[in-house]
């Protein structure tokens, strides 16, 4: 499956080109390839896609955060979203699951689309839609409960188990799919917050793959740890992505290199450019982007 | 000449001192500073040095004198003392006015003494709280030497008046003697500070969870200044309002069920202290549960959890230390509520567990005992010392263990917090 | 691998449900909470507010020798009983010092009998009913009514209801704020400022903050027990005084005032003091000069609602007796003296209604004053206010 994804995205990206005013599109079906639209969804591709994103522009109040973003994001793939801070990654990366919605003065135009779904329309229920979409963040967050109660507790309140050992089970999948699992099997009672800063973080992985969800955000979710448990956690979003489609944001440019399949460029509230991670970092469309991954400034 | 007028004299030739001191040094000093040489600190600071060492000793030995005066009874005319306090002051002028040399660090003098007069008076919350356990365990000592501290602790009978007759030496005409068991006094301030806190700590639990998890900013700006204004209301005005209103009407209603109650029933005390520890609880909480970090919240949400359940299961568990300590000020507050009991709760020491009934507390019995024609050193006025040791230590155990438990929140989320 | 949207939001619907619930349940504890807020100032309101309205009837007044030897000969034997008896004291006394009166017969209105007031006000009373008819005849013909009541803002406390006011105590509770403030306000201010700006962090000063914490809990009944062996009897600080009351409020405050000021203090940002030092200003030039300015208005927002509060304050005065029955208000610090709060107690202890409606009243004036001082407290608060 992960090969088809591949391969179809070659030729979309083939036929893409993206530039500066990408996006400026009113929404449309079938974006045209001359028009730039940023990675084009191919018929072919349908069952692939995962979140369809249509002229989404965001304002905190009067101030506009994201102007017009279009994107497709694929199932089984890891996505990045890079650019210097402020630039709207993060904010984009919240509308996937309305997190936005916790800030009072924000108010949202545009489509985002997920299984035949548009997410923001009056009839979709957030927690429903939270539901099929996890979010890993900045700093680990694990609640005070202890570990096994920090992966059984969502599960749990979602009726996905009803007997202890399925309980059991589920909770030990979940640590072991986060690669959590050996070191924390003898301690499953301990508070979640005894745990170092990367074991927290896989911790919260592994909450976050325990509900099953289809689509994960990561928010820079390597930031606040050392070089060793970001290495454990990109190794981790890899094997993931099998099982799920992964959106990070990340500040750091090798890591999108590393981790991701396709990597969106964002600046100043704009996509600028969205394309295969190895066609972005060896050859951007965009001077903007050139600028930025070769370090003139972010 | 009366003693105010050489009170007032006094003062005024202090001052006028004081003021001579100022403007010859300063003006020493601007010649000294005038004539080339430098020195260590501004004319001002010189002239203020020297209002200290004129005023500051002649204060410190008539301050000294006047307590021995009063105090130890010592027999010093009080012209001679102030006369002396005058001598000093000149003595004081003199050495001021020497000390103005360039090589004399005025300033650094002047703080030093700020610094001590600063901390000195940091030191009377200390003397405060040693007058407080002076006085209390003094008398209350004075107290158990009378009355056996076993009979006090386990006693059932609270019977004080009778101690009125023995002290006349008509002990046995009264019938009993007195008697100091105290258990239904504390049974009655339990009773009462039960209801109290079942009436708010869910309301004011539950106001708190609303402004800060589900409330519109609007109606949050609204409702803080109505729970100060509740929080501002003089005990006594509930103690009216207890006493006027709600007593007659909690009469009334177990009328309605076939039930007697008293006019002076626990429970319109109860649920009037209830009502005035609502802001207490919930300003307190809100405080709380507004500082469990948000990232908690939103890894709840995002895990597809609904607001309610976010809230019961993570925010309240995380704010659990900082509410229970809360709730425990509050007990410490309901314990120590005199007004409403005095008002509205009876006279009669009672040991029962019918709320209708009419029951003492601890604190009634302390104004009970101390507001009669009691001689001071009666077994009954020591009584209220005794009483009020056992409310000191058991508020003052409360707030030890609160604060104990909102410092392990505050540490356990600036771990946390990474 | 994962329901769908509908499948999930099927499920979620119970659980909304319940979400909703706790919603509305705390929402109801608030309004509650308010609603308590609204009964028990509007019960108060229509128990006091007759205690603004006097009954006076008009009659005639006879001055002359038989009146001043009697004065209840003054006035006509079916108008007597109607007319309060604190004014046929005052008689002889008006006459001697206005001898021009000697010998006219005036018609004034005067103070009626409590009962009258109470008849009036649509009372119980114990007017017999030839009295009522008498009072009925009054007030038809527009010779008694119920006028604005001056009387209890400009007397002390009374046997008589009618002559009952609140002047007395407000007086009271001026000297022992007076003193309280005296106090401790400047050994608050004086102790936060030692704490935030000069205290090593050692033991000692380590001490002297949980003390502080602790005395801000300590029941303020027990500052009386205080009051009375220290002050009154060891110091023989004369007992009722508001001397006596005012240092135990003093001590009791003071916790109050040391937090606040701290908080003020700890407002202002280290930038200004590093700023300070570095223009080489000594500790105390830092204090005094930059930092003790900025956080005056958050200072003086402490100490009034520390005033407010002592205002309020009962318990301990009960203990240092501060209960006294005061007719006349006194200036000195020394002489027997009562408080507002210790004046409404002493009111709703007596029997009758109409002393029912003086304690309502009295709460209505003291709640506006502390009202406005929480007010002022705000207003200052958000005019001074500084975000740093």
């Amino acid at each position: 499956m992960n090969d088809t994804t591949l391969q179809n995205f070659q030729t979309a990206d083939e036929t893409s080109s993206t530039s500066p005013d990408a996006g400026r599109e009113s929404q449309s079906d079938a974006p045209t390839p001359d028009k730039g639209q940023p990675v084009t969804h191919n018929e072919n591709i349908e069952e692939n896609l995962s979140v369809r994103v249509r002229d989404l522009s965001l304002w905190y109040g009067n101030h506009q955060a994201l102007s017009d973003i279009n994107i497709d994001i694929f199932a089984n793939t890891v996505t990045a979203l890079i650019g210097p801070s402020g630039c709207g990654k993060s904010t984009f990366l919240r509308c996937l699951n309305r997190m936005n919605d916790l800030i009072n003065t924000v108010s949202i135009k545009g489509l985002v689309e997920m299984d035949g779904h548009d997410v923001n329309a009056r009839g979709m229920d957030e927690v429903a839609l939270r539901r099929r979409v996890g979010m890993v963040f900045q700093k680990p967050n694990p609640f005070p409960k202890s570990i096994y109660e920090n992966v059984a507790y969502a599960p749990r309140m979602h009726d996905m188990v009803s007997r202890k050992a399925d309980q059991d089970e589920l909770v030990e999948r979940a640590l072991r799919d986060a690669g959590l699992w050996n070191e924390v099997k003898d301690k499953l009672h301990e508070p979640g917050t005894s745990l170092s800063g990367g074991q927290q973080q896989r911790l919260c992985i592994a909450r976050a793959i325990a509900v099953q969800p289809d689509v994960i955000l990561m928010d820079e979710p390597t930031s606040a740890l050392d070089p060793i448990s970001t290495a454990t956690i990109e190794d981790l979003m890899d094997k993931l992505k099998q099982d799920f489609t992964i959106v990070t944001v990340t500040h750091n440019m090798q890591q999108a290199a590393r981790v991701a399949d396709y990597t969106a460029f964002f600046h100043l509230g704009e996509m600028i450019e969205y394309n295969a991670t190895k066609q972005m970092f060896s050859n951007p469309h965009t001077k903007k982007a050139e600028d930025y991954i070769t370090g003139r400034y972010g | 000449m009366s003693t105010n007028i050489v009170f007032l004299l006094f003062c005024a030739v202090l001052v006028g001192l004081g003021g001579v001191a100022f403007v010859l040094s300063r003006a020493k000093a601007s010649r000294v500073r005038a004539s080339g040489t430098l020195m260590h600190a501004q004319p001002d600071q010189y002239g203020w040095f020297a209002v200290l060492t004129t005023a500051g000793p002649a204060l410190l030995v008539s301050a000294l004198g006047a307590f021995a005066l009063l105090l130890l009874g010592a027999e010093i005319p009080v012209l001679y003392l102030l006369a002396a306090g005058l001598i000093i002051a000149a003595l004081g002028l003199v050495l001021g006015l020497k000390q103005v040399r360039p090589d004399f660090h005025a300033r650094r003098a002047i703080e030093s003494v700020i610094r001590k007069l600063l901390a000195a008076a940091a030191t009377i919350s200390i003397l405060t709280t040693l007058g407080i356990l002076i006085s209390i365990v003094g008398e209350a000592i004075s107290f158990f030497q009378l009355h056996s501290f076993w009979d006090f602790v386990t006693g059932t009978t609270w019977n004080p008046g009778a101690s009125f007759l023995s002290a006349a030496g008509r002990g046995d005409e009264g019938g009993s003697a007195a008697q100091f068991g105290s258990v239904p006094l504390f049974a009655g301030t339990f009773m009462i500070t039960l209801i109290a806190m079942l009436v708010a700590i869910p309301f004011g639990l539950g106001a708190a969870i609303y402004m800060v998890e589900f409330a519109p900013l609007t109606v949050r700006k609204a409702a803080k200044p109505v729970l100060e204004v509740l929080a501002g209301i003089p005990t006594v005005v509930y103690g009216v309002f207890a006493a006027l209103t709600v007593a007659p009407l909690v009469v009334d209603i177990a009328g309605l069920f076939g039930l007697d109650a008293s006019y002076s029933n626990a429970l319109a005390p109860g649920l009037v202290m209830g009502i005035m520890i609502i802001p207490f609880i919930s300003s307190l909480s809100d405080d709380v549960i507004n500082s469990v970090p948000s990232s908690l919240r939103e890894g709840a949400l995002a895990l597809g959890i609904t607001k309610g359940e976010m809230v019961r299961n993570v925010v309240v568990p995380a704010a659990a230390p900082g509410i229970i300590s809360a709730s425990l000020l509050a007990v410490s507050r309901a314990l120590g509520e005199t007004m409403i009991v005095v008002m509205a709760a009876g006279m009669r020491p009672n040991l029962t567990a019918n709320p209708l009934e009419d029951m003492t507390t601890v604190t009634v019995s302390i104004v009970a005992a101390l507001t009669g024609d009691q001689e001071f050193g009666s077994a009954q006025t020591l009584s209220a010392f005794a009483l009020g040791l056992v409310l000191f230590i058991v508020t003052l155990t409360l707030n030890i263990v609160s604060v104990i438990m909102i410092r392990r929140f505050r540490e356990k989320y600036r771990v946390n917090n990474l | 691998m994962s329901q769908s949207f509908e499948e999930i939001s099927a499920q979620l619907k119970k659980r909304h449900r319940r979400s909703a619930r706790m919603k509305w349940l705390t929402m109801g504890a608030l309004i509650l909470s308010a609603a308590f807020l609204v009964v028990f100032i509007s019960d108060m309101v229509v128990r006091g507010w007759p205690a603004f309205q006097q009954a006076q009837i008009q009659v005639d007044v006879t001055y002359n020798e038989q009146s001043k030897e009697i004065p209840l000969a003054a006035v006509s034997e079916e108008f007597r009983p109607l007319v309060s008896r604190g004014f046929f004291r005052i008689l002889p006394l008006r006459m001697e010092d206005n001898p021009a009166l000697m010998g006219t017969t005036k018609t004034q209105w005067v103070i009626a009998d409590s009962p009258v007031d109470q008849y009036l006000k649509g009372n119980k009373n114990e007017l017999s009913s030839s009295q009522r008819n008498v009072v009925d005849k009054l007030v038809k013909q527009g010779r008694a009514e119920l006028k604005f009541n001056t009387t209890f803002f400009t007397t002390g406390d009374s046997k008589m209801p009618e002559l009952a006011g609140i002047a007395a105590a407000a007086i009271g509770t001026m000297m022992t704020m007076l003193v309280t403030m005296a106090v401790c306000f400047p050994i608050g201010v004086m102790t936060a400022v030692y704490l935030e700006e000069f205290a090593p962090d050692n033991k000692l000063t380590q001490i002297i903050e949980i003390n502080i914490n602790n005395l801000a809990a300590v029941p303020s009944i027990l500052f009386g027990l205080l009051g009375l062996a220290i002050y009154i009897s060891f110091f023989g600080v004369p007992r009722s005084s508001p001397l006596v009351g005012g240092l135990t409020l003093a001590l009791m405050t003071l916790p109050v005032i040391i937090i606040s000021t701290r908080a003020a203090l700890r407002s202002v940002p280290d930038s200004i003091r590093h700023a300070a030092f570095g223009v080489g200003c000594s500790r105390w030039q830092v204090v005094r000069d930059h930092v003790l300015p900025v956080s005056l208005p958050g200072i003086l927002t402490g100490s009034i609602i520390g005033l407010a509060q002592a205002m309020g304050e009962t318990a301990p005065l009960i203990i240092v007796g501060m209960v006294a029955f005061i007719p006349e208000a006194s200036m000195t610090l020394t002489d027997a003296s009562t408080v507002m709060p210790a004046q409404i107690f002493t009111w709703a202890s007596q029997p009758e209604a109409a002393f029912a409606e003086k304690t309502a009243g009295g709460i209505l004036v003291l709640l506006a004053v502390l009202i406005f001082l929480n007010a002022l407290a705000v207003w200052l608060r958000n005019k001074f206010e500084r975000r740093w």
